[in-house]
């Protein structure tokens, strides 16, 4: 499977949450805050905390702990509070 | 040391026995304030913070808007703290000719009742809402509709009155009153008589129970809303827009379940999508119906929304009397007892008003608005 995380090809395995994707592809961040654009990742990691945001296919807010992507998926930083696309 | 019993006891701690205690400690009276749970976290604690003008037909619960209306800037000058008052407007639209024609007439009455209702063109719809369905075919603009976090403004009205000596007292339930000559003499708690010279039942959708305990029943019944928060969004939603329908809904006794679109921005950056109304009892479960009804129509207002994340849901229980009204006032059949209940979703708005018509008539001072209207002892609210 292969899916595209802020503009770079990653090829990922089944089964494992974009947060997981990301974490070992070495991101920590993947989400900026609101008003003092400061640097976001996973939080809770059981999808309660809503701080590990990011946008997928366009849509924002997606949590990357609860997400397992799909092959062809376009992942990018989701910068503050963000409309769909 | 001589003990020092209160003048008054406030049972409830919502924005309602808040803005009670709040006007009679500014009036000089000893006060303390029961609630058999935290302070203010019960149907304050559960609303969207609407300051509405734009709901109300003329009559006396718009008066007490409007007076309510009047009385805020000062009162949020004594608070002094921030409560996220926000005076965005609201803008009703209508999306069908019946319903614009219906919308118009509506606000043309308002106008002959003192509100700021101001026709305009879908264009200029569009223009103050860039979000809004292209298929608004009639809208009015009423710039006195405002907003406030109903959970600051009932601490700071709290924090406001125990500055003033008032004694907060969470936890503290009232069971009943001890009477002397049939007036009241003291509430007795499950911490003790509490003596003083009078009482307000400030209870909200539970100061009938706390009436029957006073031995002194009156009518107020529990309307189940829910309202749904979205992620934070860039400002997306800028004045409490609903649809014209709403009207409707708030002066309407159906039981089953009602909804219109109601939709708003949070400081926060949220947004907030209501209402419903259910006539339920206390009973608190969620209906997946109902969440459904409401995003479906708040899509249909604004179709932005729809690929937006809902992050949570949340209900309480607003009282309203069977005539819809208020009821501010000396029950009549014990003195020294004041009921203040009934104010279904508005509370927060007219609680302004509210604390200080109270206040008024306990005193003795010339009324803010004809308490009339909103006396305990009228049909269907005192057998």
């Amino acid at each position: 499977m292969r899916i595209t995380i802020d503009g770079e090809p990653h090829d990922v395995p089944p089964n494992r949450t974009l947060a997981a994707v990301l974490i070992a592809a070495g991101r920590q961040s993947w989400r900026t805050t609101r008003t003092n654009d400061r640097p976001r990742g996973v939080f809770c990691g059981i999808g309660v905390c809503f701080d590990c945001l990011l946008v997928v296919n366009g849509v924002p807010d997606v949590r990357a702990c609860q997400r397992f992507p799909a092959d062809g998926d376009v992942v990018r930083t989701q910068h503050g509070a963000e409309l769909p696309e | 040391m001589r003990v020092r019993y209160p003048d008054v006891v406030v049972v409830g701690s919502g924005v309602i026995g808040a803005a009670c205690a709040e006007a009679l400690s500014a009036a000089g009276l000893r006060v303390t304030v029961l609630d058999r749970g935290p302070l203010g976290a019960g149907t304050s604690a559960a609303g969207e913070g609407n300051v509405l003008v734009s709901d109300k037909e003329p009559g006396p619960e718009l008066d007490l808007a409007l007076a309510s209306l009047l009385l805020w800037p000062a009162l949020l000058d004594r608070l002094g703290v921030d409560v996220e008052w926000d005076a965005k407007g609201g803008l009703v639209v209508a999306t069908s000719p019946d319903a614009a024609k219906a919308l118009a007439e509506f606000a043309a009455s308002q106008r002959t009742a003192g509100v700021d209702a101001r026709p305009i063109t879908p264009t200029e719809a569009l223009d103050r809402e860039p979000h809004l369905t292209r298929a608004v075919v009639g809208a009015v603009h009423y710039p006195q509709d405002a907003q406030l976090q109903p959970v600051l403004v009932t601490k700071a009205l709290l924090a406001t009155a125990a500055s003033r000596g008032t004694t907060l007292r969470p936890g503290v339930r009232a069971l009943g009153l001890r009477r002397t000559a049939g007036a009241v003499s003291a509430v007795v708690t499950d911490d003790g008589d509490l003596p003083c010279g009078a009482v307000v039942n400030a209870c909200g959708p539970w100061a009938g129970e706390t009436a029957t305990a006073f031995d002194a029943p009156i009518t107020v019944l529990p309307r189940r809303g829910v309202v749904l928060v979205t992620a934070a969004l860039p400002p997306t939603v800028r004045h409490k827009v609903y649809d014209a329908d709403y009207v409707g809904a708030v002066a309407s006794g159906d039981a089953d379940l009602q909804v219109s679109t109601v939709v708003e921005s949070t400081a926060g950056g949220t947004v907030l999508i209501g209402s419903s109304r259910e006539r339920v009892g206390f009973d608190a479960s969620l209906r997946v119906e109902v969440p459904r009804a409401l995003a479906k129509r708040a899509v249909a207002l604004f179709p932005v929304l729809a690929d937006v994340p809902v992050l949570r849901a949340y209900g309480g229980f607003r009282p309203y009397a069977p005539d819809h009204l208020p009821i501010i006032g000396p029950d009549p059949r014990t003195p020294g007892l004041w009921h203040t209940t009934g104010h279904e979703g508005a509370g927060i708005g007219l609680a302004a008003a509210t604390g200080r018509l109270l206040t008024d008539l306990l005193t003795g001072a010339e009324p803010v608005v004809d308490p009339t209207p909103f006396r305990v002892d009228r049909p269907g609210v005192c057998p």
